[in-house]
């Protein structure tokens, strides 16, 4: 008795001191030219996280990227997987709240040990983890964060370990910019902006600058401020100025105001203004007729009839039996994104995987063609549509 | 012709700010007092107007009657219920209630329907034509028409029937008028209900003509409403609307000088100017300041 005590005492020691061995090992496997060590350490799957809000304030932004992150992971696994591995998907509800999101971030990381995050939905709760992603060296993607700072910090330094699938606001001022310039071929333009909304003001001063270098001229800059409802004065003004191009950045409860007091005042010539545009709402404030001839910019829409999109159009809603939205486009974009990045890495390793991040060149998205920049924003296509009698309609899709 | 142009913006807003100034001068003529609840007097008018048209199917002219006549009675239940006790209470208590009852009425309506604004249905025709080489719309002219009729009809009842003696009498010296005879009490709630009856009437027309409202509309166009009433002689009737009319223009002119934001700005200006360098008003005469 006392033998086979001793024996199993000497086994468990050893057991454990195998284990303390083991994390040694693994821990100097990541920390130096760590592909090997994570890839034995992962076995046959490669863990990603996806941390996103599942329930709370905006769960619909987080529950439609798990819907479309699951059929991108089926899809991956089905052909195959990423290297000959399978995907392991391992959600997180972070509850839209940006405490949770970091401990989430920090469960993902340390207990599941994932070699990349995708999340969270909403830029409050991905920059509550980009500061551990940076520490622990783990790639994080978010699919919808659109303000600067998910990826750049206040010190204005970018967050090494962190990217985002959608553009970011101001980006589309210049894909406005361009669409005036190349598709509706005009040389004027005027610019109405919402002087109360840093979101406008950005995108006011995207689109000024770029249409400027691309030969335009703004012929009248005017603001508002949210919250008035008479605009009539400042639009006599910029119909005065016989703009061929309206740019007015701004959110639909006011845009819809001005489009219908512009059209009253026969100011024919196109409008357009960006995703703040996108609600039902702008169609019974301005009327279905004033929005003929009107365009916003969205990252994604279910018409698009390029290959890509359609096929994702198509499967998501044999799955799910619904049209895709531009979070379920965004949150499929986010997975192949990291697969292609991880294939061309050659390995699991954050740092390798960050740098094939870096280095993605007009890879081929559901949402168009993707680039990232040295601020970690992407450089992708947009989507502009057309509002056809109070129906949003594909227009075209402007390419970087 | 953008001068011409803007001359009818400012008039359509200013014929908007007119209508709420009437109800401000009318009250303030009778019993002293600023009634600040009477934006969301207003702001109670347009919902009034918009549900009539589009729950029940009331054209233009049927719902702006409805709500005129609900605006009225509402008027007078406000008047009966906070501002009858405190006739004889300091000046300051009765502004402070008023201050309350405006709060109150603008988070009722919040707490019954919510802070979403609605989109005001068409129920004219968008067609505009070119006159001048400026853009009249419909609406504008039947607003404006509108506003026109209503300021000669309250002229008519303050110069041609009894209660507008009786008004005008109690207005001059309510004491006296008490030993002539008038019911004070029913002459106070008469000019509540003529006054919000007309805020109700500027309520649809702003929501026709500005398609979007909310539980807080009243708030800046009530404030405006006063600015108006001031500069044109608070008390004074023609100076209501003469006070509206120039503070929409001025309004319109400054935008379309490219001040845009400065807009809001320039009505509180002027009402600052106002009460330095003429505290009576545009047509008011200077009166002894009673110590």
């Amino acid at each position: 008795m006392k033998k086979s005590k001793f024996a199993s005492l000497f086994l468990a020691s050893s057991l454990l001191v195998g284990v303390l061995a083991g994390c040694g090992a693994e821990e100097e496997g990541t920390s130096s030219n760590g592909g090997e060590g994570s890839s034995a350490n992962g076995g046959d799957t490669i863990k990603i996280g996806a941390n996103l809000e599942l329930s709370g304030a905006v769960a619909s932004y987080g529950t439609s990227e798990a819907d479309a992150i699951d059929l991108a992971v089926e899809e991956i696994n089905a052909e195959g997987g990423i290297d000959g591995k399978q995907i392991e998907l391992i959600k997180v509800d972070n509850k839209s709240d940006a405490a949770e999101a970091t401990s989430a971030a920090i469960k993902l990381t340390s207990q599941d040990k994932v070699v990349a995050i995708i999340g969270a939905a909403t830029s409050g709760a991905s920059v509550a983890q980009v500061q551990i992603a940076t520490d622990t060296k783990t790639p994080m993607i978010s699919p919808s964060g659109t303000s600067t700072t998910v990826t750049v910090g206040d010190d204005g330094k970018v967050n090494p370990f962190t990217f985002r699938t959608a553009f970011i606001d101001p980006f589309q001022g210049t894909v406005a910019a361009n669409f005036a310039t190349n598709e509706l071929k005009v040389k004027t333009a005027a610019v109405y902006a919402d002087n109360a909304s840093d979101y406008a003001k950005g995108l006011a001063a995207s689109f000024i600058k770029d249409f400027e270098a691309a030969g335009g001229t703004i012929v009248a800059e005017e603001s508002y401020v949210a919250k008035d409802t008479d605009f009539r004065s400042t639009l006599t003004r910029i119909k005065s100025s016989n703009p061929e191009f309206v740019f007015i950045p701004g959110y639909y409860e006011e845009v819809g105001l001005i489009v219908k007091q512009a059209r009253e005042l026969g100011i024919t010539v196109p409008l357009m203004g960006a995703d703040g545009w996108d609600s039902p709402t702008i169609v019974d404030l301005a009327g279905a007729d004033a929005l003929n001839n009107t365009f916003i910019i969205t990252a994604y829409s279910a018409d698009d009839p390029d290959g890509k999109a359609k096929a994702f159009a198509e499967s998501f809603s044999k799955k799910y039996g619904k049209d895709p939205n531009s979070f379920n486009a965004l949150g499929y974009d986010s997975v192949y994104l990291l697969k292609d990045a991880i294939e061309r890495a050659g390995s699991t390793d954050g740092t390798k995987i960050k740098e094939a991040i870096e280095a993605t060149d007009q890879l081929e998205l559901v949402t168009g063609l993707y680039s990232v920049d040295e601020n970690h924003h992407p450089i992708k296509s947009a989507v502009i549509i057309e509002f056809v009698d109070g129906k949003q309609v594909f227009n075209t899709k402007v390419n970087p | 012709m953008e001068w011409l142009q803007q001359l009818i913006n400012g008039i359509s807003l200013g014929s908007i700010y007119a209508l709420i100034a009437l109800g401000y001068t009318m009250v303030y003529g009778i019993i002293k007092l600023i009634n600040f609840a009477h934006g969301d007097v207003f702001m109670v008018g347009s919902f009034i107007g918009f549900y009539s048209i589009t729950v029940f199917g009331l054209g233009f002219f049927p719902a702006l009657i409805l709500s005129m006549a609900a605006c009225a009675l509402f008027g007078v239940i406000i008047e009966r219920i906070a501002y009858k006790r405190l006739r004889n209470a300091t000046r300051i208590a009765a502004l402070i209630t008023a201050i309350g009852v405006s709060l109150l009425i603008e988070y009722g309506v919040i707490y019954i329907r919510g802070a979403q604004p609605e989109a005001y249905p068409n129920v004219f025709s968008n067609r505009s034509f070119e006159f001048l080489g400026a853009q009249i719309s419909i609406q504008s002219i039947l607003i404006l028409s509108v506003s026109v009729v209503l300021m000669i009809l309250l002229q008519f009842i303050v110069h041609k029937t009894k209660t507008g003696k009786a008004m005008r009498a109690v207005s001059h010296d309510t004491e006296a008028a008490k030993l002539m005879g008038i019911n004070v009490d029913n002459t106070i709630s008469a000019t509540f209900a003529i006054g919000s009856a007309l805020a109700g009437a500027a309520g649809v027309i702003f929501g026709v003509y500005y398609t979007k409202i909310d539980p807080l509309m009243g708030v800046i166009p009530g404030v405006k409403a006063f600015v108006a009433a001031v500069l044109g002689g608070i008390g004074i009737i023609p100076g209501a609307m003469v006070g509206g009319l120039v503070l929409g223009v001025v309004e319109t002119i400054v935008s379309a000088l490219g001040f845009s934001l400065w807009r809001d700005a320039a009505a509180f200006v002027i009402l600052i100017l106002i009460l330095i360098f003429r505290p009576s008003g545009i047509f008011g005469k200077n009166t002894r300041e009673k110590v």
